[in-house]
């Protein structure tokens, strides 16, 4: 290799390196991106027609909320936010309780290489089973209502909460861990004072966030028969009774909003 | 009281952090261990309590050989040895009497350590050294919001309350001001003095390593190429250490120092 002459790049332009080397390569996948692009949007078919008349529909759907009826449903709204946020909280607090250790596991710089193989197979697993896939599977085994619902969540629960856990831990500062390891302690004093309080923040954070999705999940599994607030909402729509189906809609959002802001609270203690 | 005899580290890399190290610390001397960067300072005493597997060879603690222990022995070997790092490495968002108690965490059960219910002798203990080093006042403050130096005294109790024979020491004053650095290591090496403490210092800086210490082991590429008293350290040793440079000025620097380091008081 020749050295490199200062008089040689002296009054050169500079450029940051580009990302793909070749310029062959690197034309050759712009082309082909902007091709693909062109292609997909020569294949989306709108029936315009059609789209005219749903107008009309949508737009009765829009007016609903102007005028959201809480009162003629009333006791199938309760009955079924209730249930709702019963699966919710209890599958939360179940799917919290077993994504922890899983999460450990899940940790490739804690955990030894056979556990953590078996645990991030059972986070594949969930994450790869979307949960309308994993609904319809457990009412068809467990029956309609609440119960798969329920299942449902705590098995997503685990999926999402270990993934995020696991990488929070893989990100720890070694040191703090290793310094508690240096006095002596033994293996469940050292995740309890070398690593929890590392995590502790995110997990928090992470498990607030997770019961906002699980109440948003639990309305959308009620379309498939596993309860909740989301059996109502879908009932509402059948009837075409849109101006129920607003009020429901505004409960969620609203209880969505009350959560998040929660969470904020919360989060903002702990760090 | 501690013997390391032929120790040596192969990284998977291949690389041969420790050369068959040999090096006896006597009862109560405190050392330095200088040398490059990469030249094994941190990974020898990382061996000593198996933070580091060692490849071959043995650490022997009173007779006992560390590198043999399985891993109930090991915790209880540990307790021996008291570690300081470079970092502090404190558990940051624990706060700073936690952070001392979990020195006793050899010593005290797993729900004991989880409720925070120490022994009220571990309790009073971490009182008096956190007196000693001067936070007594900084007791429940959390860790982050502590000082460099301050945190780095943290790390000194948290040592010293499991009660070593050893300490550990590894670059303490490498994220320090040149004043605060002094301090620590002159709080250090008199700790060391009062409870008749045997320490091996990690340390890069030349002129402060033969302030405050009677030894000094030299290491270069794995192997020691020096061990002798800080005045054996003349500018054709240290070039041996570390390669080519001008020594004149650290060396110079250390007789100054001797001067003032009367007046930096704590």
């Amino acid at each position: 290799m020749s050295q490199m002459q200062l008089e040689d790049k002296l009054g050169m332009a500079w450029r940051k390196p580009p990302f793909v080397k070749s310029p062959a390569l690197r034309w050759a996948l712009t082309a082909g991106f902007i091709a693909y692009m062109i292609a997909a949007f020569a294949t989306i078919e709108v029936n315009w027609g059609r789209v005219y008349e749903g107008l009309d529909r949508g737009w009765a759907f829009v007016l609903a909320f102007t005028s959201p009826d809480f009162v003629s449903r009333a006791s199938d709204i309760w009955e079924g936010l209730v249930e709702s946020i019963v699966m919710t909280v209890a599958a939360s607090v179940v799917g919290i309780l077993i994504s922890i250790p899983i999460g450990l596991g899940a940790a490739r710089n804690i955990a030894p290489l056979p556990v953590y193989l078996v645990c991030r197979a059972i986070v594949a697993i969930s994450r790869a089973l979307q949960e309308i896939i994993v609904a319809i599977l457990l009412v068809a085994i467990f029956g309609f209502g609440p119960l798969a619902g329920f299942l449902t969540l705590s098995f997503a629960t685990i999926g999402f909460l270990s993934k995020l856990l696991a990488e929070d831990i893989e990100a720890m500062d070694k040191v703090q861990a290793e310094a508690i390891k240096a006095s002596g302690a033994r293996w469940t004093q050292w995740i309890n004072y070398g690593i929890q309080p590392q995590v502790m923040p995110r997990l928090v954070g992470l498990s607030m966030y997770r019961i906002d999705i699980n109440f948003r999940e639990s309305a959308i599994l009620g379309l498939v028969g596993a309860g909740g607030i989301g059996a109502t909402l879908n009932t509402a729509f059948d009837r075409y009774e849109y101006d129920t189906a607003a009020a429901i809609l505004l409960l969620i959002i609203g209880i969505v909003m009350a959560l998040e802001y929660l969470s904020g609270i919360i989060r903002a203690k702990v760090q | 009281m501690l013997e390391l005899k032929k120790l040596t580290k192969t990284y998977k890399t291949g690389d041969q952090a420790l050369k068959e190290i040999d090096l006896q610390v006597p009862k109560g001397q405190v050392l330095a261990l200088i040398g490059p960067s990469g030249a094994g300072k941190s990974t020898l005493i990382r061996c000593i309590n198996r933070l580091v597997e060692p490849t071959t060879g043995s650490a022997l603690l009173d007779g006992v050989d560390l590198a043999k222990l399985g891993s109930s022995a090991l915790r209880k070997a540990r307790r021996e040895m008291g570690m300081i790092f470079q970092e502090y490495a404190l558990v940051e968002r624990l706060t700073v009497m936690e952070n001392v108690l979990s020195g006793r965490l050899g010593y005290v059960g797993f729900w004991r350590s989880f409720l925070r219910r120490y022994p009220q002798s571990d309790v009073d203990e971490a009182f008096r050294l956190l007196d000693r080093v001067g936070l007594l006042h900084m007791a429940d403050k959390r860790a982050d919001e502590l000082s460099g130096g301050q945190r780095q005294r943290v790390g000194i109790c948290r040592a010293l309350i499991q009660n070593p024979k050893l300490l550990l020491v590894d670059e303490p004053t490498a994220s320090l001001d040149p004043k605060t650095s002094r301090q620590i290591m002159r709080l250090i090496t008199e700790l060391c003095r009062e409870r008749d403490l045997a320490a091996i210092i990690n340390i890069h800086d030349v002129a402060l390593a033969q302030m405050f210490v009677p030894r000094v082991v030299g290491l270069r590429l794995g192997e020691i190429v020096f061990d002798g008293p800080p005045n054996g350290l003349t500018s054709e040793m240290l070039t041996e250490i570390y390669g080519e440079e001008d020594w004149e000025a650290t060396i110079e620097a250390i007789d100054e120092d001797d001067d003032d380091s009367v007046e930096a008081a704590e």
